[in-house]
């Protein structure tokens, strides 16, 4: 099996667009959720609150490459373009076969289907029909796009895992890359925020409202005040490529990925299963080839669901024991469900490269169910080797990537 | 509606579609070299002309014929002239 290396990475979240917005404010431990005046117009739904990306539209994009684009389409392809800028790869292999794209997202465009349906109830008419719509809501759609606006020809993927999507895309685009079938992989996931996405995790009785006059608040992950989700948007993405390769072009490697596992539990479609939790990053570390009492820090899911949370903890701390340093960043971030292992992978590799830890914020008091490992609360300096990056899903879905510190 | 103001919705509503520079429809120009088109475009056109001036041409013989933003423009206006006839 070959090395896999991280040469680029690119984000589009709720801190704004770029690397640089999500890392300051995961840095000075700031809060990008805001209050949604516009959810009070929605009957039954409790919350107001979402971590939408500001300030981005993608009309630098020529329309003729937009029109098949959705907003998710579109963070995903800015994403890609600061990944893809920072790897510096030879533009001239991008069309060899050998570059491909694995991108996925929760759901297809809600705001676009939302769109058309609206006024095709009307009459039930496709008289007024365009032709984007299809492009804008086939399942691949981001990752077709990623790959049709930057000419990458080679493997195209769109994994759909919920909340997991993303951490699946890097871990089948490191497989690919490992296995010798594809040189350079961009991969991650991307999501656009839509009511129905709050609806579902409020339905469940598993989305924040009770911060709904305090926004910043709200997100609180392991702690005792939590009171669920709050969901938000962006992409995440990363450029896997050909350690060797990498390495022969003088390349900065900023990580590598030498583990990864995902697997389904069966016993419900929506409860968290730690049993489960714990067998995902076992494997992971098992395909990694290294020992639980080697990871340095762990970056969980952490959703700041009742349930998710302690089923986390205690998977964490039945794996790595007491003292393994924890922290999530949907405190800061929200919930941004498909992007959030892509996002959450890059802040994670950026904080290997620092040697600086970012804690949970929102984490006053530790739920005493979640009490176990390590789960700091303050930036800690500390030389991490290696980490791990967990993203659980709905559907039964985990999912544990295992990180290397590059150069 | 007039002629000239039928050839002004016309433009408006493709620049709109689009995202055409007003000065680039002039009637010479080549939908697809100079307006920068494709056959895809060509869909969304009939679509939101239709809309803009109430009339049902795609499936009519003549927008095979069509090469210029002028022959949209003499596409359309004897497409109203026979609507209007008819009705």
């Amino acid at each position: 099996m070959r090395r896999v290396a991280v040469t680029g990475m690119g984000a589009v979240s709720p801190f704004g667009r770029g690397f640089a917005a999500l890392i300051s404010g995961l840095v000075e431990g700031r809060s990008a959720i805001k209050v949604l005046d516009e959810l009070k117009d929605y009957g039954g739904l409790r919350t107001r609150l979402a971590a939408l990306v500001p300030g981005v539209d993608g009309k630098e994009i020529p329309r003729s490459k937009r029109r098949s684009m959705s907003r998710q389409s579109i963070f995903a392809v800015l994403a890609a373009q600061e990944a893809l800028t920072q790897a510096a790869l030879p533009e001239a292999e991008y069309g060899s076969g050998r570059y491909g794209v694995v991108v996925g997202t929760t759901i297809s465009s809600l705001e676009t289907s939302e769109s058309f349906f609206a006024d095709h109830f009307r009459d039930k008419s496709f008289s007024r029909m365009k032709t984007s719509l299809f492009f804008k809501t086939m399942n691949h759609s981001a990752a077709a796009n990623v790959a049709h606006f930057f000419g990458l020809e080679g493997r195209l993927l769109a994994p759909a895992a919920a909340c997991a999507t993303g951490c699946q895309a890097l871990g089948y685009a490191y497989e690919m890359i490992a296995s010798g079938v594809q040189d350079v992989m961009v991969c991650g996931g991307t999501e656009e925020f839509h009511p129905l996405s709050a609806a579902t995790f409020d339905l469940m009785n598993a989305a924040s409202f009770r911060y709904n006059d305090r926004p910043e608040l709200a997100s609180r992950p392991f702690d005792r005040e939590r009171d669920g989700v709050v969901c938000g948007e962006g992409a995440g993405v990363l450029v896997l490529e050909d350690w060797q390769s990498a390495q022969d072009r003088g390349a900065k490697i900023l990580a590598e990925i030498i583990g990864f596992a995902t697997l389904t539990e069966t016993g419900s479609i929506a409860e968290p299963s730690s049993a489960a939790m714990q067998r995902c990053m076992a494997l992971a570390l098992a395909n990694a080839g290294v020992e639980a009492d080697v990871i340095d820090y762990v970056n969980a899911h952490a959703t700041a669901t009742e349930k998710g949370d302690i089923a986390e903890a205690q998977a964490l701390l039945g794996l790595f024991g007491e003292q393994i340093p924890v922290s999530s960043l949907k405190g800061h971030l929200g919930h941004t469900l498909a992007a959030s292992g892509g996002l959450e992978t890059i802040a994670t590799i950026e904080m290997m490269r620092r040697g600086e830890l970012i804690p949970t914020r929102n984490l006053n008091e530790i739920d005493p169910r979640c009490q176990g490992p390590r789960i700091f609360t303050a930036i800690e300096k500390q030389t991490t080797s290696l980490a791990l990056k967990n993203n659980f899903a709905l559907g039964g879905v985990n999912c544990s990537l295992v990180i290397r510190a590059g150069q | 509606m007039t002629d000239a103001e039928i050839i002004s919705l016309v433009n408006d509503s493709l620049v709109e579609e689009f995202e055409l520079e007003s000065s680039t429809m002039v009637s010479e120009a080549e939908i697809f070299d100079d307006l920068g088109l494709d056959s895809l475009d060509i869909v969304d056109m009939v679509v939101v002309l239709e809309e803009a001036l109430g009339i049902k041409i795609r499936d009519d013989e003549g927008l095979r014929e069509i090469r210029t933003l002028g022959d949209i423009h003499q596409f359309i206006l004897q497409k109203k002239r026979e609507t209007e006839a008819v009705s």
